[in-house]
């Protein structure tokens, strides 16, 4: 039975508990709408949601929980030498599950009876022949304790959803007859049901926990089973970046100070770019800038962070690559080898981050109180003059802010660098070098070949963890500071 | 303005100053006022510039992906010729024959001399002579009468004539040779060969690596909807609901500041470490389909959740104090009152904020290059909508990104011109909100 159906079952239970649970109100008091505590409504939303939350929940638990007791009771009726020639225990289990949904589809599509399916002694030929006429890929051969295992698998399987079937359609029922014994007219419905609201209302509010534990825990435990297979110190303090490809690891040099040398070194030429412009862009919109200057100035530079970074690496690698070459490059100057560098992805992702240190350093000018400004210009000075040594000191801690949040994001940006860095790790002050970053890394040792117990896959783990505590602190800093410097003037 | 001299009669040393001329330090002081000025200019003029430069850049080399090389040959065939054909053993290559024999004819009534063979003609035009015979057998009709033929050319006829390859970068090979490029120049003169626009672009799927030529962005276009439409389901709820109960409910403590502090750090999260997020917790752990819209849709909601829940409140919050005292005051519950008046008034701010969400999230590549949206090949549309979900599919950005990863530098025309269509979407979708505010956003 797919999952659609019992949802929909279990919708169309609760739907009827609606309506049941406000008629039998309604009919308790005749009709008369004054002598009931609640609007019928909520005696009709009770049954609904007594009916749908918990079997919703049950059917949640039931389908995270019976994969894993399945998996643990299949495997371990494998016996040793079912396993010796396999890699892990983990490979075995996937295959017999491949084995079993090719079971399901070929009974499904008809190419095979159920009751060869399920049948233990069934010839081995027979079954791998049903299994390709179904289209299901299966490994050359499918071996006798294979099939065996993934016959007891699906049979499992089967029998749980089954039971799972009833056990949610039973709850959603119980949960029904269980609102609709509580549809007295003298019951407090609309307490019950805004309690649920709000239970609910407080679910979602916690997503936001949930996904920063998610975040946390997946680059946890894989950051320690990196540094079971390799060493922490010679990652965190290794000058050489160079995974073997092969997959079986030992031969790989993981050092992350060539791809922080690289994030950083763009980051700054990023910065370089970003914050002048960025800065006296905003100077001139809030100081000088008139209404009509400002409506049309401010949203052109705010489109620059509306534009996808898929864009901005397309531009890097396409555009400004070929014309630094042309000026830089072997035919000129002689010091740029490729069209992917620093220089080009730094000058691309400072120009990404104009609108950033503009919009922010905006507003933060814009909230220097006034009388500043008149007391300044009370005393005589320029209007430059009052920015220089009035505004700008007295912004100064929410422009650092606004660097540093512009900083944690030329940190964390990926589509640039993976366009228009390059890809070679390297140690070099040369701007004009191709050189590799952090996000670059993550994104080249996810997306390979490379199996993924290996370190050279999880080292993006590892990689993405210390990005994240990274940003995350100069994240936290930088709101530290902008947090400040706003209550001093509110 | 002029300093004030304070000492009146004493220190005759000093210059006597006049209000009406300026003196040397107060043009001084004008001077820097007037560059400082500039530097304002000259950043926003900066930045301005950036950006016609980008979109000048995009449009110029992204609109030829739109059209494509074409042979375009009014083409006769008699129910004789066509059984003739049909009687050889190498069937298409009689198909090719009579082609071969138009075109020629085309460049004599020009007097141009026309001396080529098959191979020019295969390396032209890959295999016209299947296409032409696909034709005559499925509508027997058009033998006898004229029909317009528009053939697609080769990628490299459309490199020559685009200015990708030229006289001087070409080298013979079994693709293009030299002396084809003195054939094509006498098509185009006769107009033979033109220009057309290439719907397959818009609507097709991609090709393989060998084939930029016939390489269309529509697939991912429906991948990218389908996770859109995850995105929505997803995190308007979800959205709403966090931020009514962090701006209407939520009591002063400290689950209240962990969930606040969550989400302003959420927002700052890298966009890949959600990546990360997805591999780990959707495909590793639950064993979701990998490259499905699916997975990518749950990765972009928890990633676009932070930026609508920071929107919704803001709309939430502009809602006067006042409606909500009135519902109370007439007898509603708090959450009658949050429900039935506060969320109505907010909700066309609410619909801008997410409108910009989804857009954000629409462009958004790193993630999905993760979860393994990116190695695919979307070769076909999905069929059906389960199947939309969770079958293997590309999404824009995700495609946009393989193609400029591939060798072959048609494919770069290709990606530029995936990202004329997916800004196109992004600003219809910018457009939206902008006019959902304007007509029904309201100052108290």
């Amino acid at each position: 039975m797919p999952l659609v159906w019992i949802i929909a079952i279990i919708l169309a239970i609760a739907a009827i508990g609606f309506l049941l649970g406000r008629r039998r109100v309604l009919q308790a008091v005749q009709g008369d709408r004054r002598k009931l505590h609640s609007l019928p409504n909520y005696y009709g939303s009770n049954v609904l949601i007594s009916a749908l939350v918990p079997a919703l929940l049950l059917l949640i638990i039931w389908l995270t929980l019976q994969p894993i007791y399945v998996n643990s009771l299949v495997s371990s009726g494998l016996s040793v030498s079912d396993l010796e020639q396999a890699a892990s225990p983990d490979l075995v289990m996937a295959e017999i599950r491949r084995t079993a949904d090719g079971l399901e589809l070929a009974v499904a599509s008809g190419t095979m009876t159920e009751d060869l399916a399920r049948d233990p002694g069934a010839d081995i030929t027979e079954v791998a022949e049903g299994l390709q006429e179904a289209g299901s890929i299966v490994t050359s051969a499918v071996t006798q304790p294979i099939l065996r295992a993934a016959q007891q698998y699906r049979a499992i399987m089967g029998t749980g959803y089954t039971m799972m079937f009833w056990a949610v359609v039973l709850m959603a029922l119980g949960g029904a007859f269980w609102g609709l014994r509580n549809a007295r007219p003298d019951y407090r419905a609309r307490h019950t049901v805004e309690q649920a609201i709000r239970a609910l209302l407080v679910a979602a509010a916690s997503i936001a926990i949930l996904t920063t534990l998610g975040i946390i825990l997946s680059l946890i435990f894989n950051t320690i089973e990196f540094f079971r297979l390799y060493p922490a110190t010679e990652f965190f303090f290794g000058t050489n970046w160079a995974p073997s490809f092969s997959g079986r690891g030992g031969a790989s040099d993981l050092g992350v100070l060539p791809l922080l040398w690289g994030t950083f070194y763009i980051s700054i030429v990023a910065l370089t770019v970003a914050i002048p412009i960025g800065l006296f862009a905003a100077i001139y919109l809030s100081e000088y800038a008139s209404p009509r200057v400002r409506a049309m100035a401010k949203p052109a530079l705010e489109v620059l962070a509306g534009i996808p970074t898929i864009v901005y690496g397309l531009f890097a690698l396409l555009t400004v690559g070929p014309l630094l070459m042309k000026v830089f490059g072997p035919d000129a100057l002689g010091i740029m080898q490729a069209g992917t560098a620093v220089m080009t992805a730094g000058l691309v992702m400072g120009i990404m981050l104009i609108p950033f240190v503009s919009s922010l350093s905006d507003d933060i000018i814009n909230a220097v109180p006034q009388a500043m400004r008149d007391g300044s210009y009370g005393l005589g000075a320029t209007k430059s003059e009052t920015i220089r040594k009035v505004i700008l000191p007295a912004a100064l801690p929410g422009v650092v802010g606004a660097i540093l949040l512009a900083a944690s994001r030329a940190i964390g940006e990926t589509m640039i660098v993976v366009l228009g860095a390059g890809a070679a790790a390297r140690l070099s002050l040369n701007p004009f070098d191709a050189m590799t970053t952090v996000t670059a890394k993550i994104v080249s040792q996810l997306t390979g070949d490379a199996d993924f117990a290996s370190p050279e896959a999880l080292v993006a783990f590892a990689l993405g963890m210390t990005l994240f505590v990274i940003t995350l602190g100069l994240n936290i800093i930088a709101l530290t500071i902008v947090r400040k410097y706003r209550e001093q003037y509110d | 303005m002029t300093e004030a001299s304070f000492d009146s009669q004493g220190a005759p040393a000093r210059k006597r100053t006049s209000l009406t001329v300026t003196d040397e330090r107060t043009k001084a002081r004008n001077r820097a006022e007037t560059r400082f000025r500039a530097y304002g200019v000259a950043a926003i003029c900066v930045g301005v510039f950036f950006l016609i430069v980008l979109a000048f850049s995009i449009i110029r080399s992204g609109l030829p992906a739109f059209t494509q090389t074409v042979v375009a040959v009014d083409f006769q065939l008699s129910q004789q010729d066509f059984d003739e054909a049909e009687a050889q053993l190498f069937k298409t290559k009689a198909y090719e024959g009579f082609l071969i024999e138009a075109i020629r004819g085309k460049l004599e009534e020009r007097g141009l001399e026309a001396d080529f063979d098959a191979g020019a003609i295969e390396r032209l035009l890959g295999k016209p002579g299947s296409t032409l015979r696909e034709h005559y057998r499925a509508n027997q009709q058009d033998l006898g009468q004229e029909v317009y033929f528009q053939l697609a050319a080769a990628s490299r006829v459309d490199g020559y004539l685009t200015g990708r390859v030229t006289r001087d970068t070409l080298q013979d090979s079994r693709f293009l040779q030299m002396s084809d490029l003195d054939l094509i120049d006498e098509l185009v003169a006769v107009g033979v060969i033109t220009r057309s626009f290439n719907w397959n672009f818009i609507t097709g799927a991609d090709s393989g690596v060998d084939d930029p030529g016939g390489a269309g962005i529509g697939a991912s276009v429906i991948g990218s909807f389908f996770m859109m439409l995850v995105v929505l389901v997803l995190s308007l709820p979800i959205g709403v609901a966090a931020s009514i109960y962090l701006e209407e409910f939520a009591p002063q403590n400290w689950f209240t500041d962990l969930i606040e502090v969550n989400i302003s750090n959420l927002a700052a999260v890298p966009s890949i470490v959600f990546g990360i997020l997805g591999l780990a917790v959707f495909i590793q752990f639950m064993h979701l389909p990998q490259s499905a819209p699916l997975v990518g849709g749950l990765v972009l909601t928890l990633m676009t959740l932070p930026t609508i829940i920071i929107s919704t409140r803001a709309s939430l919050k502009a809602v006067p104090p006042s409606i909500r005292d009135a519902a109370l005051g007439v007898g509603a519950s708090k959450m009658q009152a949050v429900f039935h008046h506060v969320l109505p008034l907010a909700m066309p701010g609410i619909l801008t904020g997410l409108i910009i969400g989804l857009a954000q999230a629409l462009g958004e590549t790193a993630p999905l290059l993760l979860i393994g949206m990116v190695g695919f090949v979307a070769r076909g549309n999905p069929e059906g909508i389960v199947a939309g979900f969770t079958e293997p599919n590309s999404a824009m950005p995700a495609q946009i990104y393989t193609w400029a990863s591939r060798a072959d530098p048609g494919f770069y025309e290709k990606a530029w011109g995936g990202i004329i269509i997916l800004l196109i979407f992004l600003l219809s979708m910018n457009v939206l909100a902008i006019i959902l505010r304007r007509r029904f956003e309201r100052r108290w």
